[in-house]
């Protein structure tokens, strides 16, 4: 492979640094109407009365709108296949408010400083309500969130207003009961995740305005533009053929933005006012406002044999997410098929549980998507059952986890929303993983743990991970391929890069499918006008289905480009030789370069574009594996603890480009570092987000991150783009575990509740609780 | 009231309201590269050099910028562009949004320190929050690119 597996530079890198105009804000209209947003101070509430009178007549003040102002169209704000597995429980604004940020009325005007004063001029009367601010007493609270009769879901998935439970599943393999009892060992404990906060540097934005034939345009940092489309389309009642949805260059998503966050707000002021419109959320409006990481509670269960045969996981979950219940569904049950998995042998398999609404920030996608949640649990309790049984936990998992060739029969019963698709794992290196971790760590020598100094102890712990490579038969992804004159190419993809650059890995497989290089392949991304249907970028899906897509369009490429050319040449196209120049006999006698064909197709004879298109829908979702191993070093007299090595060997098939891998391997690592150590939810007795700024809220620094290890296995897995499976999501799921396992190792102490503070480390080393 | 500021090495004469912070008053110049992350000091996406000193412009009232010189990254275009080509060696970039004010910053270290440990970089760039990355390749970016400047200094 000449492109492909190459660490070519990423496309847009060099614009991006030198700070040309890139992200949607940058595209605003200079006089478009500033929107802010008036949101709410209570948890839960209901508006009994709103006066926008003083707000609305202050000079410069465009248009405010409230409930009043819109029809009663129930949406999920989830950008997902349709229809969606998550309720339509949401309003663009409504009578009630659920979680303080919730929005209540909408200000557009001249400029800030007025939208911002008009704020404040806005009268609402609230009836506040008792708020459901813990998670664990939300089901069948008397208190019911969502009362209106006008939500519904779009198929079952479980919803129960009524009782808060936006959605809830159960599935049973085997008999649980009966196969607990039959173990030599069994463990019993419980796990909660934290609301994490994406925390990506560009703030949600958008903006919106009439083009020359009167169409909606509207620039969104967005993961997922054709779904906006949808959304606002339905929610809104404009035409779908009126609206057209730009991606520019996005800062950062990891599944925050895969979502309608404010196109709606936005569409709705242009289409009230005829004017051009932006809103740009602060800092706090993301932190309180848009979507964190669902938090969940896990009662797991495992029963082993004395010789380290698993036998059966019980594994029921409760997950809050918050006033809306986007994702709800989807991530919880990831939490469960995207972890389980691991362990395929057993005799018995249980996972359940409920998805409940409470009064906090809504929850939604972020990378991982409940497998990071689902791993800490499992790979947590994995480690608990090995003490018991006193093996090596490296030992154990070589034991019983998945290995190639081989199935389980949750892929068949679970899948996202609807059942599974069944296959077997044809690439799955978690062997070599495992081992090659163990000596990049240094296991042997280091396991569980070493004294260096009267106060400071080192102790190594690890963790397996799997995710999947898109949602089968649902995910669809694909490319236009036009030639041009002089000989190049236009690849229009529907797939949207949000800084992972998935434009770079699309550009890399069509050269290399069509034997160029990358500078002859122009990439025009996400413009729903311009580019074919995607469904965006989530659920570790482009390198695979858009990937698969591109190769498909680039194939036929290359088969129109040979008729085209033994035409010309008056060979039979079998005895073509394409060597991404130039068309050539068997002998090379007769030539003609690309760049002469293309000149002669447009300007001189039988003239007619080539252009081609290319779909893909997986058959199923080849998981990446990885092995994680972190060392970490604790202070005992202040329980600080910093991860001073995380070793990373990754199965992702074929790396397209190794070192855009290792940064999206890398940056999932660190969030998952952030995530087991440092990212602290807090929220006030009132419902209020406390740390809702960079100030309070702490995502690691340069400093924290110590030594990073990151390598790959050889592996290639024939249903993918040159065999490459998914590298997106899979980084973040291992650190909590194994980051927890590294501590217990260390000093004996075991955490339970994320993130691991030193607080708590040092309460549990003094105080001797052994559970925190 | 009017200010007068030295960008990229140009005078200008611009309006500005009380209380208007440096990156408002630079994006209204055009000047996009100046980003907007936080708002409150702590991300370092709007960083811009301020008589070359890394500033956050989110928290530097343009009234303070009066007759002072702001370097954006327009100002070392040349610097930037090289510093990216190690950036896309080591795969160091991704979503990009934060990269124009990590050179600012990279280049007023240069200034400071032409010759900084790894340690040293982290250090000094610790205001430059990045979630992508995981910042491990662009420590080694950094450190490449220092050591080519350093060279070609000394020839």
């Amino acid at each position: 492979m000449k492109v492909v597996n190459q660490k070519i530079p990423s496309i847009d890198g060099k614009s991006l640094m030198m700070g040309r105009i890139a992200y949607s804000d940058d595209f605003a209209d200079s006089d478009s109407l500033v929107i802010k947003v008036l949101r709410s101070p209570h948890p839960f509430a209901k508006i009994v009365a709103i006066d926008v009178s003083s707000a609305s007549t202050l000079p410069g003040v465009e248009i405010v709108l409230t409930y009043a102002d819109f029809n009663r169209i129930p949406f999920t704000r989830a950008g997902q296949g349709y229809p969606e597995p998550s309720p339509h429980d949401k309003f663009v604004l409504d009578e009630y408010v659920r979680y303080i940020g919730d929005e209540v009325a909408i200000v557009a005007a001249v400029d800030e400083a007025t939208a911002k004063q008009a704020l404040k001029l806005i009268n609402v009367e609230y009836q506040v309500m008792e708020p459901i601010l813990d998670f664990e007493t939300a089901y069948n609270n008397p208190i019911v969130l969502h009362p209106e009769p006008e939500i519904h879901e779009m198929f079952p998935i479980g919803f129960d207003p009524k009782k808060n439970v936006a959605a809830e599943y159960h599935m049973e393999i085997g008999d649980i009961e009966t196969a607990l009892k039959q173990c030599d060992v069994v463990v019993n404990e419980t796990y909660y995740t934290q609301a994490q906060a994406h925390a990506m540097m560009e703030p949600h934005s958008c903006n919106a305005r009439f083009d020359h034939l009167n169409r909606l345009v509207i620039y969104s940092s967005t993961q997922t533009p054709f779904h906006i489309r949808r959304i606002i389309s339905q929610a809104l009642e404009f035409p779908i053929s009126r609206i057209r949805v730009i991606k520019p260059r996005v800062g950062g998503g990891f599944g925050g933005k895969q979502a309608v966050h404010g196109e709606l707000i936005a569409a709705s002021v242009t289409i009230r006012t005829g004017k051009p419109s932006k809103l740009v959320y602060t800092r706090k409006e993301v932190f309180e406002s848009s979507y964190t990481r669902h938090p969940m509670r896990f009662d797991m269960r495992l029963g082993a044999m004395k010789d380290g045969t698993l036998k059966a996981i019980d594994c029921q979950v409760l997950s809050d997410t918050g006033a809306y219940g986007e994702h709800a569904l989807t991530v919880f049950m990831v939490a469960g098929s995207k972890v389980l998995p691991l362990y395929n042998k057993v005799d018995s398999v249980r996972f359940g549980g409920k998805v409940v609404y409470t009064n906090h920030t809504p929850a939604g996608a972020f990378r991982g998507y409940g497998a990071i949640q689902g791993n800490f649990a499992l790979e947590s309790v994995i480690d608990v059952l090995c003490h018991k049984l006193q093996i090596d936990p490296v030992v154990f998992r070589q034991k019983n986890m998945m290995k190639e060739g081989e199935s389980s029969p949750i892929f068949a019963i679970m899948g996202e929303g609807t059942e599974g698709t069944a296959m077997t794992m044809d690439t799955c290196k978690l062997d070599y993983c495992v081992k090659r971790g163990m000596e990049l760590i240094g296991w042997k020598t280091k396991y569980p743990r070493q004294v260096i100094s009267e106060d400071l102890v080192r102790g190594v712990g690890m963790a397996i991970a799997m995710q999947g490579s898109g949602i089968p038969l649902i995910d669809m992804g694909s490319a236009i391929i036009k030639l041009n004159d002089g000989g190049f190419y236009n690849l229009l993809v529907g797939a949207t890069d949000i800084g992972q650059k998935s434009d770079t890995i699309l550009a890399q497989i069509c050269a290399e499918e069509l034997e160029t290089t990358i500078d002859k392949i122009i990439v025009t991304s996400s413009d729903t006008d311009l580019t074919p249907f995607d469904t965006g970028a989530y659920a570790s899906s482009t390198t695979y289905v858009s990937g698969n897509a591109v190769v498909n369009a680039a194939k036929a490429m290359k088969l129109l480009l040979i008729e085209e050319a033994a035409k010309i040449l008056k060979i039979n196209k079998d005895k073509i030789i394409f060597d991404g120049s130039s068309f050539s006999d068997s002998e090379g006698k007769i030539k003609i370069s690309l760049a002469d064909l293309s000149n002669r197709l447009y300007y001189n004879e039988n003239q007619k574009q080539l252009a081609t298109t290319g779909s893909f829908v997986g058959h199923k979702s080849p998981p990446p594996f990885m092995a994680g191993f972190a060392e970490v070093e604790i202070d005992i007299k202040t329980g600080e603890t910093s991860v001073i090595n995380y070793v990373s060997v990754v199965d992702c098939g074929t790396t397209i480009n190794p070192k855009l891998a290792q940064g999206q391997v890398e940056g999932g690592i660190v969030q998952g570092i952030g995530m087991a150590l440092y990212e602290e939810v807090n929220v006030a007795k009132s419902g209020k987000l406390i740390t809702n700024s960079f100030l309070s809220y702490k995502i690691p620094t340069r400093l924290e991150i110590k030594n990073l290890v990151t390598e790959f296995a050889d592996s290639y897995e024939e249903s993918g783009p040159f065999g490459a499976k998914s590298v997106a999501e899979i980084g973040i799921d291992t650190p909590p575990a194994a980051i927890m396992n590294a501590i217990y190792n260390a000093i004996g102490v075991r955490i339970n509740v994320l993130p691991a503070t030193p607080e708590k480390i040092w309460m549990g080393i003094n105080k001797k609780e052994k559970k925190l | 009231m009017k200010i007068e500021l030295t960008l990229n090495g140009r005078k200008i004469s611009v309006d500005i309201l009380p209380g208007e912070y440096l990156i408002e008053t630079l994006r209204k110049c055009n000047i996009h590269s100046v980003r907007r992350g936080c708002d409150t000091t702590n991300c370092g996406v709007c960083t811009i050099l301020l008589d070359g000193k890394p500033v956050p412009s989110c928290s530097v009232l343009s009234a303070q910028a009066d007759h002072h010189q702001i370097t954006t990254i327009e100002g070392i275009a040349h610097e930037a562009e090289k510093l990216s080509t190690f950036f896309g060696k080591e795969g160091a970039d991704q979503c990009g949004y934060c990269n124009p004010a990590l050179a600012l910053s990279v280049y007023a270290l240069m200034k400071e320190n032409p010759h900084p440990t790894s340690a040293e970089i982290d250090e000094y760039l610790i205001g430059n929050l990045c979630r992508c990355s995981g910042y491990k390749n662009q420590n080694k970016a950094i450190m490449a690119f220092l050591a080519e400047e350093a060279r070609m200094e000394e020839q």
